[in-house]
Formats: C-alpha cells, structure tokens, sequence
C-alpha cells in the first residue's frame, strides 16, 4: 500500500480544530463469565471454557452474571455516572464467525450508567474535564485467528480457527461524548484518559485492566473540521488500540492525515481503521456508514436489570480512592520531585513502591530499588517488573539489612538475585550465601596487614598527605574479604594505621 | 393391550404405583403401537426402542427399590422435536438440524428423566414450529387420526397426533401462539399453554422467545395437570421463569366447582369467522355451563382485532434473530459452495438450503420490522398493541374468573388446502394468540363434534397470569360436563387407527 500523505502536525493544528470521541472496552475480571457460569479465564486451553449458552446452541439462554453488574456499576460511579434503575439488554444482530448467536447481546438505549465525566490531568498540569456518555455492559465475542494469506485478517485467509473461551466474557464499553478544545493536546489527552479509566478500573479490581492482553482496549474516534466551522467533519474510527502509546500515535496519526486531505479538497471517507504500530501508521479497514444497521431490540430472553437504590449505595461504600487524588496524595507523602513521580507513574509502579514503603523502606530507597535495579533485571528477562519472582515485602527486608549495615548495596544485589533464583527468602540466601559483611575488626586488619604487606609503600605516600593511594589496599582487601566487608570501614582503618 | 395404550396418563401412573403394570409393560404396549402406526400418522421423527425401555427398566427398578420419583413414575412420554436431548437427534422439524445430537437436555426433559417417565420419542412439528398444520416439517406432515387426509394442527400436530392416535399417553408441546391448543382442539385433546414463565424454555429451540411457552398434551385435564405440575417451576437457566411456584395443577383440578364460576364470553371471538359446527359447539358449552350454575357475562376486548397482525410482527421479528445462530459454523449442516466460497457464501449457501420456504418467508418479515426506519412502525406500534391488549385482558378479568373462546374456527382441514395461502394460515390462530402476546395461560379442551364434518372441537378457556389453577378448574368443570354426556372423552371415539 502506498504511504498516505501527511500534513505536518503544526500545520494541521494551526488550520483545524480536532475533535476526538474515545470508546473503552474494559474487560472484567469476573470470576464466571456474562451470561453462564463458564470460568472467565484467560489462557486456557481453546473452547475448553464453553457451554450450551456461550456456544449459542439451539436452546441455551442467558442469564445475568450479578457480579458483573456489581462491577460495571462501580465503574459508572466511578465515572460519576447516574445509574439507571432499570437497564434493558438489547441484541445487536449481524453476522459475524466469532459472534456464536450472531447477535450480540449488549445494551442499547438503556445503558446502565450514563452521564458522568472525569477530570484528566496533563503532563503540563493543565486539567481537562472529559465528559462521559454511557457506560454499558456486553458480552465479548470469541477469539479468530485466521490461518494463510498475507494479511492475518478473514479476506484471504485459507482457514481460520475460532476460540469461544472468551465468548461472553463480559465488557464494559465507556464512551466519550465529543471532546473539544484539547487542540494540539488531543493525542496526549486521549491517552491520558485512556490511563485514567484504566487505572480506576484496576485500583478497583474490577478488571486485571492489562492493556496487553486486550483487557482494556481503546476504539478512537477523530474528526477535524475549519476552524469557526460549527459542523463536525467527517469522522474515523481506529479500532482495537491495545496501548497508551499507540492511542497518541494514532490520534497523532490521523489528526495528520486527516489534515492532508482537507487541505486538498478532498473528503474523508467514514470508515473504521487499523493501527500498525510497527510501521506507525493506520490503514483503512471497512467502509461504515451511519446507516449500518443493526436491528437493535430488546433482548427477550432477560428481564430488564433493576438494582435497588439500597444495593447502588452499597456499591459506592466500596469504591477505591480516585487514583488522581491516590496519586497526589502519595507524591507528597513521598517527597518525589516531579521527575521522580512521572518516571515512577511511567514505569507503572506506584503499586509496588508504596507497598515496599508500607512494608517499612524508605521511599526512596523503595523507588531507587524498583526503577533500578529491579527495572534493569526485568529489562533484562523481557518481563513486567511486576512478574519478577519477588515481593515489595522481600525488597522491604533486604533495605532493613543496608540499613542496620548488614549488607553493602553491591551485596544486596546479590540477595536480590537469590530471591530471584528461589532460593528463599532474603535472610536464608544472605545466610547459605555467606553474604553478610564481615563486621569482625580482626579479621580486616588482617586483611590489611596482609595487603600493606605487598605494597610497603603505601603507608609512607598516606603519610605524605596522597591519601588517595589506599584505595589500591582497599582493593586488595575487598578482594580478601570477597567483597564482603564494608569499604569505608576498611579505608578508615587503614587511615588510623597510618596515623 | 388395547386397554393400556386407551388409558389416561393417571390410570396408568396408578397401575405402576399400585404394582399391576410395570413401565416396561406399559412402555412396550406404546411402542408397539407406535411402531405399527407411526407410518400412518408421522406423529413421530426418531423413536428407539431400546433406549425408552431401558429408562422403563429403571424406573421399575427404582420404584422397587424406594419411593415413586413423581406422581407419573414410569409413565412414557412423547417430547416435540424441539426439545434437547441428548440421547436423540432434535431437529425442530428443519433440514438444518438434521442428524443433530445435542450436547445437553432441556430443563423440561431433565424434568422428565427426574420424574422416571421414559421418552418415547420426538414428535413432528411445522419447521422451527412455524405453522399450524405441520405441513411445513422438512420431514412431511403428520396426519389427524380423525381423519388420515387431514392435518393434525400445528405446529405441534405430531405431539396431538400421538394422543388423538394413542401413541403417546401424555406429551410436551410448545405453544407461541396456539402450537399447542390449536392442534389439541383438531384432534380432541387437551393441550395447556401455561402462564409465561411457569415452565422454563432451557433447551426449547427458540422461535420467538417473548412468546414460547412449553405445556402439557394430553387426554384429560387431570393428565394435562399432573405433567404441568412435573415441568413447571423456577429455573435458574431461564431469567424468564418465575420465581414462585404456581401451586398444584392437580389440586386446584379436584377442587372444580361450577357454582359461582364467572365465565366471560369475548365478543370479539364469539361471533363472526367460525365454521358453524364449531360455533354451534361453543354455544352448547356456555348454555351448558349457565344450566350447571356459572355465570356468564359478555367482555369486550377491542384490541383483539389486532392481535393476529402485531404477532406477526413480534414474532418473525424475534425469530429472525433467534435464527441466525443457525450458520454451519458450530453445529447442524453446512453446505459449502463450488470454488473458494468466503464465510459468507457457506452461510448464506446453508441457510438457502436449510431453511423451507416459511421460515425464509417469517426471517425476511421479522429483518424488515426491525430494520432502522422501520422498527418504530412495525415491532414498535406492534409492542404497543400487546400493551393494549394486556390492558383489556386485565379489564375483563375484573368481570370473568375466566374467559371462553372457540379454540380454533375451524375443525382439521384437508393437507394441502391452506398451505398456499399464508394469510389463511395465520387466521387459524386468531383466538390463541391473544394469550401469548398477553403472557396469559389458556388451555383447550374438546367440547364436541362439528355437526357439518363430526370432527372434533375445543373450547379454549383463559385465566389472569399466574392464575393456571383457576384455569385447570374452569377447564375440567367444563371436561366433566361433556364426560358425562359423552360417558367417556371425545378421544375414545377416535376411529381405530389399525382398521384406517
């Protein structure tokens, strides 16, 4: 495919105004799934979480997964949303191989929250409010992989394989009114949001919220119209951006593109897109038009859902800290310089650093442990930092050991890389390892007998005032000790031999 | 064994509980008939005999070891075909099913198994249960017992067969808008459609799931009473089902008193468009019953005029959604074009093939009314209509315990007179829709032969929702009217079949 033309991102901000729209497909972490009682898991064998009703087989019918009502509930109260007292499901008819019943069961016209917003704050401090339209429930549709012909999509494929485990795993869809005015910060706001709603979610444990594994996926919706201009342009649709960076790329991507073909006279054409992140740009999918129809009714098979008020509030007793205020709550706690912050939010890693503190580190020996060393490890491994094998509570007591001097920070490493290799806990391998420092006096001087013994002349050049020159001896002491002893102990006894 | 296959249902629970039959005598006396007559009559697609005897074997054993499962311990059943089983192809009367072996049973035949009655087969049924005569099965139409060159009704003419031929002392049937009642009333049976919920509809085959209701055929209302009280109740499968139970069937049967009894005659369905011998029975009924001491009173449902026309939006609407699950992908047939045919081309190659041609006539009406620019006008106003007719059902309840109609206006007609004319067709349920759409039971029950042809006729009787006992009481006051005129039911003056 030919590369699309681009306008340079000033330009185009310069000459438009950009209006963005962003749907959010949480998935929940439901113990069972939408509407039967298979295991909503991820990673199980394929079609091994299946039964009459998330296969669709003649006969089966739905039932409503209460937790997953609790859960969606929680997320439009998180969202300020009202919610409704009573809430329709809807079908969404189409055909489609990984939809079992060809239709989707979703809600329509009755979502059960709607009308909220949320305030997103960017990097320059600068808060946007975003209102909220809806947040309803649904059900996922299966997984497709599509076997032969170039493109991995259905058109060309020799065959494709369909895994109804995550059929009806149950969705909340959130969506965005129109967003105005965010103007050259619509990419940054866009994934700031998409952060936002994913941090809500996880600070709940409503969702394991790991954009990864599509847990939270981010349809984007950009128009541009003139500027003054009171029609919206024509919109399009970025489906599946499964990233924080891909959502401002995108956004990015098309505000550009978009902007080009205006410019040109030309028009936009209504469709939905793809993101490649790897060749950073979007390509057209299928042509959509307002007109697509999906014969929406209500969905017959199940009584409308009608939580109590009693129920809601109980509801909202449960509800986590707003991760924005959580945020700046810790900040400050912590002392973290803005710097800091943002490298800890970045690497996402609040979790860990304040349950480390709380485990009775520092906070920023907790914060140096997990950006550093800890960070460079799973870098390493090509992991998350959060699925190395070792707990903020073992980070906690391998800091207790520096603090009290029983450990240098090289050796503490070393702990580390015990724990790692699951050789127990922090004390067990400083203990099979022989890794404590050795605090005993005698044997450093020793040590340092030994080593001055090699070089005589380093006690004269200390006496001359070229202090510097014991560092060789400490050296060689560290070397003797296998580097278990603490340096500067050792430097200070060689001054006091000098002396 | 001619006396067991003419029993009722509760002669013959009574004969196993009481140790003078066993199932398996009993069982066999069905199947040997079936066997022999089923050519005849097609009531049933797949029966085996192996497999309904051994279930008769064990509800022997069971009951020689312990306590009686239910009140129909060991009593065979006949299931409509569009009911899961898994020991038994279901095939909701459509080539697109055919050969299909489902993975689970439905709520109702977990019932039976429960109940120890042993299956004796799966009865025809017009295709998807689209039809009220079952000449639209993809496997031929069943034929009325009364009458060999007749249809039995539909869609559920091979459960009423089975009982009007004695092939079957009870049945399951289900009923969206007279699939149960209108082929009883051809057939001198009786056929309940239950309140909406009282039975769940886990593992029905849906055709349009605001409307299907699973109910008993039978012999007599006791029979009929007994099974509902065996298939009714709460099911967690179904969001639908109630969550209360009804009560006894069967108890609010012996509790049948006429005195006081408020019968409402509807205006709308008691005067023009019924075959004479039809009318000339429903009036003997209602004379009958002022004579015993009930009272009756004339209510006027206007929106009824409308009933037949919103059904046929609601229905084909929710129907063209519950059918789209059928595309090859997981189950049932698949027709894979010449070439390199897409998806899209072995969807829509096995749904041509697959589907006949009524149930293609309903799905293209029901994606009509539900497309965008239409929905408002078509499944829209005809929601609206069910409102109103709700509202005068509620209405005249306030002035009726029950309310009487013909149960069909015409007794069988001949295979193949309507199946040409759609519109003649639908008419056949205009007085049993009103209960679906209102979620309402009704039942029917034989009320005599039509003078001009002397083939069977049913009055149906309509009760509030939730009210089936009332329902069940008015009916077998009404039964036990004719029985002791008759000195027995209508179906014991079925022709011999063997001699047809």
């Amino acid at each position: 495919m030919a590369k699309e033309q681009l306008m340079s991102y000033e330009d185009a901000i310069d000459r438009f105004e950009v209006v963005i729209g962003l749907e959010v497909h949480v998935e929940l972490n439901t113990v069972s799934k939408m509407f039967c009682g298979c295991a909503n898991n991820f990673g199980s064998e394929p079609n091994t979480n299946v039964c009459p009703t998330c296969l669709g087989l003649p006969g089966s019918l739905p039932a409503v997964n209460r937790k997953a009502v609790e859960s969606s509930i929680a997320i439009g109260l998180a969202l300020d949303c009202q919610i409704a007292p009573t809430g329709r499901f809807a079908r969404k008819n189409y055909f489609y191989p990984d939809l079992a019943k060809n239709f989707q069961t979703s809600q329509f016209d009755e979502p059960i929250a709607f009308e909220g917003e949320i305030s997103i704050e960017l990097e320059t401090g600068e808060t946007f409010m975003v209102p909220i339209e809806r947040a309803h429930m649904e059900e996922d549709a299966g997984k497709l992989t599509h076997v032969g012909g170039a493109t991995g999509r259905i058109q060309g494929a020799e065959y494709s394989l369909v895994d109804y485990n995550r059929a009806g795993v149950p969705l909340v869809e959130i969506v965005t009114k129109p967003i105005y005015g965010a103007l050259d910060k619509a990419p940054e706001l866009a994934a700031t949001y998409v952060r936002a709603v994913r941090d809500i979610v996880k600070s709940m444990n409503v969702s394991d919220a790991k954009m990864e594994r599509g847990n939270v996926r981010c349809d984007a919706n950009v128009s541009l119209r003139e500027k003054g201009a009171e029609k919206l342009g024509t919109r399009t649709e970025t489906k599946n951006v499964n990233s924080l960076k891909s959502i401002e790329n995108t956004v990015r991507y098309e505000i550009r593109r978009q902007a080009f073909i205006l410019a040109g006279g030309g028009t936009i054409t209504q469709e939905t897109r793809h993101w490649h992140e790897d060749r950073g740009h979007t390509s057209a999918g299928r042509p959509k038009s307002d007109a697509d129809d999906y014969r929406y009714f209500p969905e017959p098979d199940l009584v409308p859902v009608k939580p109590s008020t009693d129920w809601i509030d109980e509801i909202r007793l449960t509800l986590t800290e707003r991760p924005a205020l959580r945020r700046k709550r810790l900040q400050a706690a912590w002392g973290f310089t803005d710097l800091e912050f943002r490298d800890v939010l970045n690497s996402d890693l609040l979790d860990e650093i304040e349950a480390t503190v709380s485990a009775g580190a520092s906070p920023q020996s907790a914060r140096k442990w997990w950006t550093g060393e800890l960070a460079r490890l799973a870098n390493a491994q090509q992991i998350a930092v959060q699925d190395l094998a070792i707990t903020p509570a073992q980070i906690a007591s391998i800091q207790k050991l520096i603090d009290n001097g029983e450990l240098t920070d090289r050796i503490a490493r070393d702990v580390v890389a015990g724990v790692l290799a699951g050789e127990g806990e922090p004390a067990e391998v400083v203990e099979s390892r022989g890794l404590k420092i050795v605090n005993d006096e005698g044997a450093l001087i020793a040590a340092i007998d030994k080593a001055l013994a090699s070089q005589p002349d380093v006690m004269d050049k200390i006496r001359e005032g070229k202090v510097q020159a014991a560092g060789a001896v400490i050296g060689a002491v560290m070397q003797e000790m296998r580097g278990q002893a603490d340096a500067a102990r050792v430097r200070e006894l060689i001054l006091e031999r000098a002396k | 064994m001619t006396e067991i296959t003419s029993s009722s249902a509760a002669v013959l629970a009574g004969l196993i509980s009481s140790k003078k039959a066993s199932s398996v005598e009993i069982t066999t006396a069905f199947l040997d008939r079936l066997e022999k007559l089923n050519p005849k009559t097609n009531s049933y697609l797949h029966f085996d005999r192996e497999n309904s005897l051994a279930q008769a074997k064990k509800a022997d054993q069971s009951l020689s070891e312990g306590t009686a499962a239910s009140p129909l311990h060991g009593v065979p059943i006949a299931v409509k075909d569009n009911l899961t089983t898994t020991d038994s192809p279901t095939t909701a009367g459509s080539k697109i099913l055919e050969g299909w072996i489902p993975q689970y049973d439905a709520t109702v035949v977990r019932k039976l198994r429960e109940a120890a009655m042993p299956i004796l087969g799966k009865t025809n049924l017009d295709e998807f249960a689209m039809g009220s005569s079952t000449e639209f099965s993809a496997y031929g139409p069943s034929k009325n017992p009364w009458d060999l060159t007749r249809i039995p009704g539909g869609s559920g003419g091979g459960s009423s067969s089975a009982i009007a031929g004695h092939l079957a002392p009870l049945a399951i049937g289900s009923d969206t808008g007279g699939s149960i009642r209108f082929p009883s009333a051809l057939t001198g049976s009786v056929g309940a459609k239950p309140t909406y919920g009282a039975v769940s509809r886990y593992g029905l085959i849906a055709l349009a799931s605001s409307l299907d209701q699973i109910g008993p055929v039978a012999n007599s209302v006791l029979d009929a009473a007994m099974l509902q009280d065996v298939i009714g109740g709460h099911d967690p499968h179904d969001s639908t089902s109630l969550p209360d139970s009804l009560g006894s069937m069967v108890q609010s049967v012996s509790e049948a008193d006429v005195k006081g009894l408020r019968v409402g005659v509807v205006k709308q369905l008691s005067s023009d468009g019924f075959q004479s011998g039809v009318k000339a029975c429903f009036d003997d009924t209602i004379e009958r019953l002022a004579a015993a001491g009930a009272e009756i009173v004339q209510v006027d449902c206007p929106s009824f005029e409308y009933a037949v026309a919103a059904y046929y939006l609601i229905l084909p609407a929710e129907a063209s959604s519950n059918l789209a699950k059928f595309d090859s992908v997981r189950f049932g047939l698949r027709v894979t074009p010449e070439g390199n045919p897409t998806i899209e081309n072995v969807m829509a190659a096995t749904r041509e093939q697959g589907f006949g041609p009524e149930v293609k006539r309903r799905m293209i009406l029901g994606t009509y009314a539900l497309s965008s620019g239409h929905y408002d006008a078509y499944y829209g106003s005809a929601q609206k209509v069910r409102t109103l007719i709700q509202q005068d059902l509620a209405k005249a309840f306030i002035q009726a315990d029950v309310l009487l109609t013909p149960t069909a206006p015409t007794t069988a007609f001949k295979i193949g007179e309507k199946v040409d004319d759609p519109l003649a067709m639908y008419l056949n349920d205009i007085a049993t829709i009103p209960a679906n759409l209102a979620g309402i039971p009704g039942i029917s029950v034989p009320n005599g032969l039509a003078s001009e042809d002397g083939l069977p006729s049913g009055v149906q009787i309509l009760a509030p929702a939730m009210q089936d006992g009332q329902m069940y009481r008015a009916a077998s006051i009404i039964e036990k009217i004719y029985t002791d005129q008759w000195g027995a039911s209508l179906i014991s003056k079925v022709p011999d079949l063997e001699a047809l």
